[in-house]
């Protein structure tokens, strides 16, 4: 039983003062996270994967979705489904690789038969059932609903929920930025990184749109970018605006609807789509202006100067996010206790890509991002130190008041008040317990 | 020195030399045994033959950015790192090939990280191309290939392997 009077009062907002805290119980409460799995993971638009990883009938991926053994699968039909991964018959996993391609699954139990589309077309000694067996009720059971945005599925684990493109609301706008880098769309590429960081989930939605920890953490990447520059004698290349880079006071931070937010900013390092660094070396320099040429060509320069020159980190809530800063990193990450998450990561890159740019775009991915990375590895230090100060109990209230009382830069904090916002009405919410 | 009169035994000793050079965060040293056209490399878990220019590694350094990596590891704000980990690097099963002026060689690690009362480990495959020089060996490349499937529990890779 879900007691309801752990969800109230757990964040208090004074708009006129300026002031918005969260309460520390939801990183550390068992009840909270009960909540949380049945009102926001049940609840919402969950990402499952993405389609260029499928891209033949009879493929298929693995997935753990919100900490759910899920499958998805393209059928000879060409859909993309995703289904419960589990036999009907007694409850063995069916897809056992993490990645394959096959006319059918068997389970390997008792070798019940089921095609990618669901199908169960094999059943040994099925006549010892009797006449009222029907393959048609015992077919693999597929989420209640799954819908993909250009190439990002989506899981929903309830059939009355809104449709995956008004969910989505704002975010679309900022998926179509990342998506338009190539006519031909992204993909994502070979390898990805599946990890653990001993904090509560919702420290990595904050952590991964926070502007502000990103000088004082991340001191270490920001003069590795400037020694790169002393060393070559080059500088990044500066916006055709020529605008400053201050690194407090530029940008945006938005509210993007339904909990979803994003931050941007005239990067402060080079970007593979397309603005050069001496990290890029001088032979890539060509590569790059045509990609920006062609960028310019197909959307002219305002928002050519948005694709090549920005970053941006955006959330989509509860728990995915895709962030275009000196690559673009896909990551999904859920719960598995209240002080602990699992995080799967991927890098995303425009399809067609030269290989040469292709190649400087994983090195400058590696700079920052992934669990060898020179920035991401201090991030998780960040989240668990945290999560240890949570356990003192002597503190109540986080504090993410930041710029209530001004035009919100991205070193402010409403990117994460606008997720707390939307996971305050839905623990709240028992009517947004499943149906 | 010349690849075919290296004793397996003295290739075996050099893994054993940088072992404790990294063990003991001998971070500078560790670097000077890498010739300027190294790699030092680390595939993701779900995909061990993984290339550099293609797919996406954990750690793909040349020459720079393993200086750049030191030049971070020993700063005090390469937070994972400091304090810094406790470590022990172990290395076996070396097999050694000549192949002309080359050794190719590969070993088994198990690299343990200790840190805040928390254990973490690290279990794979070292592969080296090391070359000969006036004083002694070099390493033109290493790649460690992780076993585990995936970084669940460890999180990160935050020190050398």
């Amino acid at each position: 039983m879900i007691d309801e009077r752990r969800f109230e009062g757990l964040i208090e907002e004074d708009e006129a003062r300026g002031s918005f805290r969260v309460h520390r119980s939801t990183m550390t409460s068992a009840d909270i996270l009960a909540g949380e799995r049945a009102r926001i993971f049940d609840t919402c638009w969950i990402y499952v994967g993405h389609a260029s990883e499928l891209p033949k009938g009879g493929d298929f991926v693995r997935r753990d979705v919100a900490g759910r053994p899920l499958f998805m699968a393209r059928g000879q039909d060409g859909a993309i489904r995703t289904f419960y991964n589990t036999c009907t018959h007694r409850g063995a996993t069916i897809c056992r690789q993490a990645a394959g391609n096959a006319k059918v699954l068997q389970c390997f139990y008792h070798a019940w038969t089921f095609d990618l589309q669901g199908a169960l077309v094999g059943c040994p000694d099925e006549a010892s059932y009797g006449g009222s067996f029907d393959r048609g009720e015992h077919g693999l059971k597929q989420v209640a609903r799954c819908e993909d945005y250009r190439g990002f599925v989506f899981a929903a684990f309830r059939a009355d929920i809104e449709p995956l493109e008004r969910y989505l609301a704002g975010a679309k706008e900022y998926l179509d930025l990342v998506i338009d880098a190539s006519e031909a769309g992204v993909e994502i590429i070979r390898g990805s990184n599946h990890y653990t960081i001993r904090a509560n989930w919702k420290l990595l939605a904050e952590n991964s749109l926070d502007g502000y920890h990103a000088l004082p953490t991340h001191e270490t990447y920001f003069k590795y970018v400037a020694d790169l520059e002393k060393d070559s004698g080059k500088a990044i290349e500066t916006s055709p605006t020529g605008a400053a880079t201050s690194y407090l006071t530029v940008g945006v931070a938005r509210d993007l609807g339904n909990g979803h937010a994003v931050t941007e900013k005239l990067a402060p390092w080079g970007r593979p789509l397309a603005r050069w660094s001496p990290l890029f070396g001088e032979e890539t320099r060509v590569d790059m202006e045509q990609a920006r040429a062609a960028i310019v060509a197909r959307f002219g320069e305002a928002r050519a100067q948005r694709m090549c020159d920005n970053s941006r980190n955006l959330l989509i809530f509860p728990n995915l996010v895709v962030n275009d800063v000196m690559g673009v990193t896909v990551r999904t990450f859920w719960p598995v206790a209240p002080d602990e998450m699992r995080v799967t990561a991927w890098e995303l890159a425009p399809i067609g890509e030269s290989a040469r740019l292709r190649s400087k775009r994983l090195d400058s991915f590696l700079t920052f991002l992934g669990p060898g990375g020179f920035a991401t590895p201090d991030d998780m230090e960040a989240l668990e130190s945290c999560q240890q100060g949570f356990r003192c109990d002597g503190v109540e209230w986080n504090n993410i008041s930041r710029g209530m009382l001004r035009e919100p830069r991205p070193v402010d904090e409403l990117q994460m008040r606008t997720f707390w916002r939307q996971w305050n009405r839905l623990i709240a919410s028992p009517l947004a317990a499943p149906v | 020195m010349i690849a075919t009169e290296i004793s397996d035994a003295e290739v075996a000793r050099f893994l054993y030399r940088e072992a404790d050079m990294l063990d003991g965060w001998r971070l500078d040293e560790w670097a000077a045994l890498f010739t300027e056209d190294a790699s030092y490399v680390i595939p993701s878990n779900d995909t061990p033959d993984g290339d550099p220019d293609r797919d996406l590694m954990i750690v793909d350094d040349d020459i720079e950015r393993i200086r750049a990596r030191v030049k971070r590891l020993k700063s005090r704000h390469a937070h994972r790192e400091y304090p810094a980990s406790r470590t022990r690097h172990q290395v076996s099963n070396v097999l050694v090939e000549r192949d002309g002026e080359v050794l190719r060689v590969s070993a088994a690690f198990t690299v343990w990280r200790f840190r805040n009362d928390r254990g973490d480990w690290y279990v794979g495959r070292y592969d080296y191309l090391l070359v000969p020089g006036a004083d002694g060996l070099r390493i033109r490349a290493k790649r460690a290939t992780l076993d585990m499937t995936s970084l669940v529990p460890a999180g990160s890779v935050s020190i050398i392997l």
